[in-house]
């Protein structure tokens, strides 16, 4: 047996009187350490850990790593999620000591490889998206659309037009577009897409008034589609006074093809570990630089590196920056990778990441579309969307199509989203992927296809083959079990701590 | 390239399957203006030439492990076994996706619950997530969940808690019709009681202390909890998780969230991140919890199974009115706690914490001995404390750089009454040597 | 599907049951199947002021959250506790131990705007067309 059975917690394993880790015995006080800490501010409550051995902790975690898909053991082709491979001279560079074992609180004359590395990237961020000035502050995708979304905030009312309340965005979108917006205090009002899945340019301009104060925009969208009227869309934003932001996270469609600042954007998140390559490591850490446009440049967050001569410096932003958004400079380790993944393709390496990413999107479309309804059936870019409507009346919806590909080695495609496609399964193949792996997966889908027909109860009831069949999430949800004190109906710390 | 495989025999092959002639066929949608794209990237380097350029860069940097450092305010150097690069290494961790697809993550999954586990019982309450980005944004998260449960519009903060964490804060509650003020500390930097009780009033959804505080001191917090629950508010405590293996918890000091920076539990200090923001609260607010949670259910044939639950929380559900935007958590970054504090274990946690005092009071003691510099020693403490010059430590870093000693941090930047004072650290990574040589460089200053 | 006479109804697929000014307020039958299993059901707090179509309370399945309206204005009187152990209650019984809420009405005359139980069947089966 290859993936272990055993599905208990490192807890569950534990035995008194066991240790994973030595520390040094010398202690340099000639009293105990913790007699000095007055008895008021001591821990009474014993501390329920496991206590295992270091080969027993590593058993633990290395089989529960074989419990898992990764890129590095399988195809992911979720949509959106650009889930491509992830270099691993990228994880060389970065877990360098020189970069590792550097603190934040250091001068600035001690960080300047750092900060070069930094500053640098910034440089490329600028070029690819065609933007003014970059923060690398925010940690993630929907960190950076805070920052953005505050900056649009800052920015109408540094003019004085508190009235504009309203953020766009189109029925399509990702939901943390509306979550971002509602979290700044924003009213969320939804534009509509036309039958051909764009924006509808009519709907859009009943809204652009004098309470607009941005619409978000992901550009291709969520149906793997160029928003063709991207310029009219622009001019109707800036003519009611509002502003345009740009989600990057259908960023790795456009590398070199086009850029959002010449589409008129004037504010732009990146998700690194999208586009730019950096491990998603079963969800986070990412990076989500955002980029503006020159008249935003004074609200960015504070901090940004300058370099003065040879000289690397980080500079505190002025009066009109609307602050910090994370403890320190942000994600240095995922910037790093990003930055080192850049300098490995160089400009004709980017382009052909989009023109190859391009390329298997429609080539995969091609294949699947006899399978299975693409919901706009024109080219697309680097994703698109099929429905999978007419499985309804068998009671077969997209998730359940998702669970069985998992049963022939390929991760779920992104299900039921956008909310706009009914029964939508998104997919996003990457460049990193073969011709031939795209082959593979066609022919699962078209032998689900063929299982839908003859045994409907295979796909309803997949995934067979992994290491738990579906869980019950009804039940979860219902009595949630959270903690290892949940399950072992410990209560309250003090019972627990007999043990 | 090298990650690329199409090559040109699959691009014609694909474009004829696709039925177009040119792969410009594919863009023409796209505004003609909008395709002269002039990038100003350099070309690709080989791997070979990346890795000296990098070295060569990373040369550029002074680091924690070329000089003796006593850097602390938020982000720490500890010992990290071995194992837990390796374990974290493993790259069906490493590149995977976020657990939606529960059957196939449920090694995420599981590691992610055991980290919840860990530090519930560390914080001594009842429910944690799977993390957030960093000690600062949990902090705003736990600020906006006290003003979202009470329907107030105050929040209350010591001044002792990082002064980053605070701008982050306040960053987070500009565009919103929430404040924030400030309470004051005492000299020794514990803070103000009396000026804390002055602020408490019935529009304040809850405070916010840090322990030990960003001044290196542990806060005495008896009867706080009370107070502010009388007032209908709430206590948010941010904490050192390193320092809770004998520190009172949060959960024993009456608060209702506790939050903190992730990194000492096993994370490099890499320049500020990425880290991982604890978020831990009680069953009575575990449905405003921001950000992933995993949980234990069955899977169809009555199987122990781990999924991600209470996801109608969440904004890919509830869009704009999510308790919040987040969508992911510092996965990784939680799994490598999680290998810390499982190799650890219920000894090492405690150990490592008592090292850290041992360090610090012995640093503390041997400062206090010299001239020309002050320490309040009245003031309990655990790996940091605050060391005051009397000559501008301008003067003194002169000789300390040429020792290569990062003394520690300068407080005046965010303390104008704190001149010349230093804030630093020592933890259980340094020896009896390293510790009397940096007094012996001071004292030669 | 069973949908009391005695009941009004609304279009966002709520009930409400008339006692004096006091009305009791439940999902429907209809409502309760769309969603699936319920797990959790956010409810006001005693002595909120709820407008008529304002969202009052929260329902919650594994993957979707509804807004639960008002279906008249007035003051919050009484929530059911028993949801918060036991949300699958709107599920077994969403016309008896599945209530939500009371509210205490402020202008009774909104009680004429509702639906009667046959008005209701009809605009169902007119969504579904």
């Amino acid at each position: 047996m290859l993936i272990s059975k055993d599905d208990r917690l490192s807890f569950e394993k534990s035995k008194p009187g066991r240790r994973g880790a030595r520390l040094p015995k010398q202690r340099l006080l000639e009293s105990n350490a913790l007699d000095l800490v007055p008895p008021s501010l001591k821990r009474k409550q014993p501390l329920l850990f496991p206590e295992l051995t270091e080969p027993e902790v590593v058993r633990h975690f290395v089989n529960l790593s074989k419990k898992n898909f990764s890129i590095d053991t399988h195809f992911y082709p979720l949509g959106s999620c650009s889930m491509k491979y992830n270099p691993k001279i990228n994880e060389w560079v970065a877990k360098l000591e020189q970069f590792a074992w550097t603190h934040p609180m250091q001068k600035d004359e001690t960080l300047q490889g750092t900060l070069e590395i930094l500053y640098e990237l910034e440089q490329c961020l600028k070029e690819v998206t065609g933007m003014d000035r970059f923060t690398l502050q925010p940690a993630a995708g929907a960190h950076g659309e805070l920052t953005g979304m505050m900056m649009v905030h800052a920015y109408h009312a540094s003019r004085g037009e508190q009235k504009r309340r309203k953020v766009l965005v189109p029925d399509s979108s990702h939901g943390t577009n509306p979550a971002t917006a509602a979290l700044v205090g924003y009213e969320v009002v939804e534009i509509k897409s036309n039958p051909r899945g764009r924006v509808d340019l009519e709907d859009l301009k009943r809204h652009c008034h004098d309470e607009t104060a941005c619409l978000m925009l992901t550009n291709p969208n969520t149906l793997g589609l160029f928003e063709e009227q991207i310029l009219e869309i622009t001019k109707l934003i800036h003519g009611c006074g509002a502003l345009l932001y740009y989600d990057g996270a259908n960023m790795n469609a456009l590398l070199g093809i086009c850029r959002p600042g010449d589409m008129g954007f004037d504010i732009v998140h990146l998700n690194l570990h999208k586009t730019f390559s950096t491990p998603h490591g079963g969800g986070g850490p990412g990076a989500g630089p955002v980029g503006v446009k020159a008249k935003l440049i004074p609200f960015l967050p504070s901090m940004h590196i300058e370099k003065k001569g040879n000289h690397y410096e980080v500079v505190r932003d002025g009066q009109k920056s609307i602050g910090r958004v994370s403890a320190f400079l942000g994600n240095v380790g995922i910037l790093i990778r990003a930055y080192v993944y850049i300098r490995t393709l160089g400009l004709s390496g980017l382009k052909q990441v989009s023109e190859d990413a391009i390329m298997n999107a429609n080539y995969l479309k091609e294949k699947l579309k006899r399978i299975f309804p693409v919901a706009v059936d024109e080219p697309c870019m680097h994703e698109f969307v099929l429905t999978l409507q007419k499985l309804k009346t068998k009671g077969i919806h997209s998730g359940d199509v998702g669970k069985r590909l998992l049963d022939y080695g390929f991760h779920a495609p992104t299900v039921h989203f956008p909310l706009v496609v009914d029964e939508a399964l998104m997919i996003e193949p990457t460049e990193t992927e073969s011709h031939e792996t795209l082959d593979q997966f066609a022919d699962a889908f078209r032998k689900i296809a063929q299982e839908i027909e003859e045994d409907p109860d295979l796909i309803l009831k997949a995934p067979h083959t992994l290491p738990i069949r579906r869980p019950d999430e009804v039940r979860a949800a219902r009595n949630p079990i959270l903690t290892y004190r949940d399950l072992a109906g410990k209560d309250s710390p003090e019972t627990a701590s007999v043990r | 390239m090298h990650y690329h495989p199409m090559t040109d025999q699959n691009r014609d092959d694909m474009l004829k399957k696709i039925g177009v002639s040119a792969f410009g066929d594919l863009l023409k949608g796209i505004p003609s203006k909008l395709r002269d794209v002039k990038m100003n990237i350099p070309e690709a380097l080989s791997e070979w030439e990346l890795q000296s350029r990098f070295k060569e860069i990373g040369a550029r940097n002074a680091t924690l492990r070329d000089h003796l450092a006593f850097l602390g305010g938020g982000s720490y150097e500890h010992f990290i076994p071995a194992a837990v690069a390796e374990i974290t290494g493993r790259q069906e961790f490493y590149t995977a996706y976020t657990p939606y697809q529960a059957e196939a993550s449920q090694g995420t999954l599981q590691a992610i619950f055991e980290f919840q586990s860990m530090i519930a019982e560390l914080t001594g309450l009842d429910v944690a997530n799977a993390s957030h980005y960093d000690g600062a944004t949990s902090l705003a998260e736990a600020a906006l969940l006290a003003l979202r449960q009470t329907d107030r519009h105050k929040i209350l903060v010591a001044r002792s808690v990082h002064p980053h964490y605070r701008q982050v804060l306040k960053t987070y509650l500009a565009a919103t019709p929430f404040s924030v003020e400030e309470f004051g500390f005492d000299p020794g930097g514990v803070f103000n009681p009396d000026d804390f009780k002055k602020r408490l009033s019935d529009d304040v959804a809850g405070a916010i202390f840090q322990t030990p505080n960003f001044l290196g001191a542990v806060e005495e917090l008896e009867g706080v909890s009370d107070q502010l629950h009388q007032m209908g508010a709430l206590l948010i405590l941010a904490i050192n998780p390193i320092a809770l293996g004998v520190l009172k918890t949060p959960g024993e000091w009456g608060a209702d969230i506790a939050v903190g920076e992730g990194q000492p539990l096993g994370i490099p200090p890499q320049c500020g991140g990425p880290y991982v923001g604890l978020f831990a609260t009680t069953r009575a607010l575990m449905r405003r919890i921001p950000g992933r949670l995993a949980g234990i259910t069955q899977d169809a044939d009555g199987k122990r199974a781990y999924c991600l639950t209470l996801q109608a929380r969440e904004q890919h559900i509830r869009r704009e009115r999510a308790a919040s935007n987040i969508c992911t958590n510092q996965a990784l970054c939680a799994l490598t706690a999680c290998a810390y504090m499982t190799l650890m274990g219920k000894e090492g946690m405690r150990e490592v914490a008592e090292l850290n005092l041992d360090r610090a009071y012995y640093l503390r003691e041997k400062i206090a001995e010299l001239e020309g510099f002050h320490v309040a020693l009245d003031v309990p403490i655990f790996n940091e404390f605050m060391v005051q010059s009397e000559r501008p430590w301008d003067q003194l870093e002169p000789h300390l750089a040429k020792a290569k000693i990062f003394p520690g941090i300068p407080l005046s930047a965010y303390y104008p009454e704190l001149k010349n004072t230093l804030l630093v650290c020592a933890t259980e990574t340094k020896t009896r040597s390293e510790l009397d040589r940096f007094v012996e460089v001071l004292s030669q200053c | 599907m069973k949908f009391p006479k005695e009941l009004r109804y609304t279009k966002t697929h709520e009930w409400v049951r008339r006692n004096g000014n006091t009305m009791t307020v439940g999902i429907t039958d209809y409502a309760q199947k769309e969603i699936s299993d319920v797990v959790f059901a956010e409810l006001p707090k005693l002595g909120k002021e709820g407008r008529q179509g304002k969202p009052i309370a929260v329902v919650e399945s594994v993957k979707a959250a509804f807004d639960i309206y008002a279906p008249v204005s007035g003051k919050v009187t009484k929530i059911n506790a028993e949801l918060e152990s036991n949300p699958a209650l709107v599920n077994q019984d969403p016309y008896g131990q599945g209530w939500f809420l009371e509210l205490e009405a402020s202008a009774a005359s909104e009680w004429e705007s509702l639906m009667s139980a046959d008005e209701y069947e009809q605009s169902l089966k007119q969504e579904k067309h």
